[in-house]
C-alpha cells in the first residue's frame, strides 16, 4: 500500500535520499534503521509529504505529491522525533487537534470528533490526564500523547520517527508495546524510523536498512541484523546474539 | 498557574493497555473548553469600559442623562433626552466617537497583536513587529515633512500612514520568505531589518524637516482626539474585514502552535494560513495605526494578560482581546484625559506607562512555562 519508487530526496544539491524502492504492505510494521544522516527521517517525511521528491511515492497508487493536504493526513498520521509540545495545552485539547484533517477549514469539532479524542485517550490511559497541561507530563507521558493524537487522526498509516530516542528503557518498550497493541486489529500500517537495532528486530516484522542515502538492504530482522551489515554501515563492533526466536546485538569494545 | 506535578505518578512498570475503561472514567465526556463565560466577562468589560468614558470628562453628565438620551436615539421607544444642546453635542460629538474610535483601536491592536503572537508562536511579538509602525511612521513623516500637512488634517495623513504601514509589511514578508520557507524565525529577522532600515530613513527625513519635528512626535505617541464620527468610519470597516478573518482562524492558530511540520501534516496549508492572518493584522493594525498614531503595548498587555489569567488556547485568546482591548485602551484614554486635565497626556505614554511593569510581572510569573 506504500510504494517507493526510485525515490529521491535532495535539499540545496545534497542527495539524501538516492533512488529508494521499497514497499510497505497493509498492515505491516517496517522499521527503518541505518546511522545518522542515512535518510530515515527523510524518508519518513516524503511520505508525510513534508518533503519535495524525485521518482514516485504511492498510497494505495495514489502519488503522495498530488494528494491534497488534508486528504494526505486523513490517510498518514506522523509523529515527529521531538514533537513541539505548548506547555499549558491540555492533554485533551492536544489529542482534540488530531482531529483537524477531519474538521472544515473553519469548523468546529462535532461529537463524532469528540468520540475520537476520547477513544485515542482511553486507549492510551490518559483520561486521568485529559485536563493536565502538556507541561506537567513526564517524557512517557507526554509521548503517549503524541501517540494519542496521531490515533485520533484515524489514519491507516502510523509514520514515527524514532519515538523511543528520548525514553528510558522501560518507557521505550512501553511505547513500543503500545504501537503493537495499536496493531492488534491488523489494520494499521506502521512505518518507524529507530535506532535501537535490538528493539527493531523484537518489535518490527521487517527491517530497511539505509545507508547514506540508499537502501542497501531490506528483509526480516534475522536477515538485516547481522554483524557483517551493521559492522559495515555504522562503523560498529558488534555481536549478534540470538535469544528466544528473535536477535539482540550487542556492542563489542574494540582492544 | 502551571505548577509542575512531579513526574513520578506514572512510575507503573506495567505498560499501559488498551484498558476496560471504568465507569468514573467512562461518565467523564470529552467536551471542549466552553468560551461563554470568558466571553460574557469581557464584553461586560468593554461596555463598562464604554461607560466610563461616555460619564467622564470635564463637563459632568449624569449616568441617568446619558441613558435617557441614548434611549432617544432608538426609535419606537418615545424618550425624550433632557440634555442640553451643548452637553447632547459633547456627548454624541466629541465623548462618543473617541470612546468608539478608542475600542476600536484598541480591540483591534490587541487582536492583531494575539494573533500575530499565534502565527509566530511566539507570546511577546506584537502588531507592529513586521514594520507596521515603521512604515507607518514614515509615511507619516513624509505627508508631514513633504506634504504640508498639519497633524490636524485628516486627509493625507491616514492614507500615507496606511500605505507606509503595507509597504513595511510586505517588504518584510518577501524578504523573509524568499528563498526560505517563510518559518517564523526568517520572518522575525527580516522584519527586524526592515524596521531598522525604514526607521533610518523617517530619522532622516524628520532630520531634514526639524519645523515637523514637534507633529511627528505627537503623531508616534499616539492620540485618539477626534473630530466627531470621520475617523470611526475610517477605521471600522478595515477593522470589521479584519476581525471577521482574524477570529474565523482561531482554531487554526491552536493547531499552528504544535509545530510547522506537525500542522502540515494535519492537513493544514501553513503557510497560506500564516500569509492571510499576517495580511489581515497587517490591514487591520494599518486602519489603527493611520488615524491613532502608534500606541504602543496593547497589542501584547491585553492578549498576554488573557492567557495568563483565562487559558492559552486561540479560541479564547483572540474574541477576548477584541473586547477587552477595547475596554482597555478606552479606560487608558479616560486617564490620558483626566491625570493632568485640561491639558492631555498622549495615550502612548498611559500604555506604556501600564506595560512596563507587566511585563515585569509577565517575566515573574511565567517562568515555569518558557
Amino acid at each position: 500500500m506504500i510504494a517507493a519508487g526510485t525515490l529521491s530526496v535532495a535539499f540545496g544539491g545534497t542527495r539524501v535520499l538516492d533512488a529508494v524502492s521499497v514497499e510497505v504492505g497493509r498492515g505491516d510494521w517496517i522499521a527503518v534503521i541505518g546511522p545518522n544522516g542515512a535518510g530515515k527521517s527523510t524518508l519518513l517525511r516524503a511520505a508525510a509529504g513534508l518533503v519535495p521528491y524525485a521518482g514516485s511515492l504511492r498510497l494505495d497508487g495514489d502519488e503522495v505529491a498530488r494528494l491534497p493536504r488534508r486528504e494526505l493526513a486523513r490517510r498518514v498520521a506522523f509523529v515527529a522525533q521531538a514533537p513541539l509540545l505548548p506547555p499549558a495545552m491540555l492533554v485533551h485539547e492536544y489529542v482534540l487537534l488530531g482531529r483537524t484533517p477531519h474538521i472544515g477549514t473553519f469548523g468546529y469539532e462535532s461529537a463524532r470528533d469528540l468520540e475520537a479524542a476520547q477513544r485515542a485517550l482511553e486507549r492510551l490511559d490518559l483520561l486521568p490526564f485529559a485536563d493536565r497541561p502538556l507541561a506537567t507530563l513526564s517524557g512517557g507521558e507526554a509521548q503517549r500523547a503524541v501517540l494519542a493524537r496521531a490515533l485520533a487522526q484515524e489514519a491507516p498509516i502510523l509514520l514515527l520517527d524514532e519515538p523511543t530516542t528520548a525514553l528510558d528503557l522501560g518507557r521505550q518498550q512501553q511505547v513500543l508495546e503500545l504501537v503493537a497493541d495499536l496493531r492488534q486489529d491488523g489494520e494499521l500500517t506502521v512505518v518507524c524510523a529507530m535506532h535501537d537495532l535490538t528493539l527493531a528486530a523484537q518489535y518490527a516484522e521487517r527491517l530497511v536498512l539505509l545507508s547514506r542515502g540508499r537502501l542497501v538492504a531490506g528483509g526480516r530482522p534475522s536477515e538485516i541484523a547481522t554483524e557483517a551489515l551493521i559492522s559495515a554501515h555504522y562503523g560498529a563492533q558488534v555481536r549478534v546474539v540470538e535469544q528466544g526466536g528473535t536477535v539482540a546485538v550487542i556492542p563489542v569494545r574494540r582492544r | 498557574m502551571g505548577a509542575h506535578v512531579p513526574a513520578q505518578r506514572c512510575a507503573t512498570a506495567t505498560r499501559p493497555r488498551v484498558t476496560a475503561v471504568s465507569g468514573t472514567q467512562a461518565a467523564r465526556v470529552l467536551r471542549p473548553r466552553s468560551t461563554h463565560g470568558p466571553i460574557i466577562g469581557a464584553l461586560v468589560f468593554a461596555v463598562c469600559g464604554a461607560l466610563v468614558g461616555l460619564l467622564i470628562g470635564p463637563v459632568h453628565i449624569g449616568v441617568e442623562a446619558v441613558a435617557r438620551s441614548a434611549a432617544s436615539h432608538l426609535p419606537l421607544l418615545h424618550i425624550r433626552s433632557n440634555l442640553s444642546a451643548t452637553d447632547s453635542a459633547i456627548l454624541w460629538q466629541l465623548r462618543a466617537p473617541r470612546v468608539a474610535l478608542g475600542a476600536l483601536v484598541g480591540g483591534m491592536l490587541a487582536l492583531a497583536g494575539g494573533s500575530y503572537q499565534g502565527v509566530f508562536r511566539n507570546p511577546l511579538v506584537d502588531p507592529y513587529l513586521l514594520g507596521v509602525a515603521a512604515g507607518a511612521g514614515l509615511g507619516a513623516t513624509l505627508a508631514i515633512a513633504y506634504g504640508g500637512v498639519a497633524v490636524e488634517s485628516y486627509d493625507l495623513l491616514p492614507i500615507a500612514a496606511f500605505v507606509g504601514a503595507g509597504v513595511g509589511v510586505a517588504l518584510a514578508y518577501a524578504l523573509g520568505s524568499a528563498g526560505g520557507r517563510g518559518t517564523p524565525t526568517t520572518l522575525v529577522l527580516a522584519g527586524v531589518t526592515v524596521v531598522v532600515f525604514l526607521t533610518a530613513i523617517q530619522t532622516f527625513v524628520q532630520q531634514q524637516h526639524t519645523q515637523s519635528l514637534q507633529e511627528v512626535y505627537s503623531w508616534i505617541l499616539g492620540r485618539l482626539d477626534t473630530a466627531g464620527w470621520h475617523d470611526v468610519a475610517l477605521v471600522a470597516p478595515y477593522a470589521g474585514v479584519s476581525s471577521t478573518v482574524l477570529l474565523a482562524h482561531r482554531r487554526l492558530l491552536d493547531v499552528l502552535a504544535v509545530g510547522d511540520d506537525e500542522a502540515a501534516t494535519l492537513g493544514v496549508d501553513v503557510r497560506r494560513v500564516r500569509l492571510v492572518v499576517v495580511v489581515f493584522a497587517t490591514v487591520g493594525t494599518a486602519a489603527a495605526v493611520a488615524v491613532s498614531g502608534l500606541i504602543g503595548f496593547v497589542g501584547i498587555i491585553v492578549p498576554h494578560a488573557i492567557r495568563l489569567a483565562i487559558g492559552t488556547s486561540y479560541r479564547i485568546v483572540l474574541p477576548l482581546s477584541l473586547l477587552v482591548g477595547g475596554g482597555f485602551l478606552v479606560l487608558a484614554d479616560v486617564l490620558a484625559r483626566t491625570v493632568v486635565s485640561p491639558a492631555e497626556l498622549p495615550i502612548g505614554v498611559v500604555t506604556a506607562f501600564f506595560g512596563a511593569p507587566f511585563f515585569a510581572v509577565v517575566l515573574r510569573t511565567s517562568r515555569s512555562f518558557t
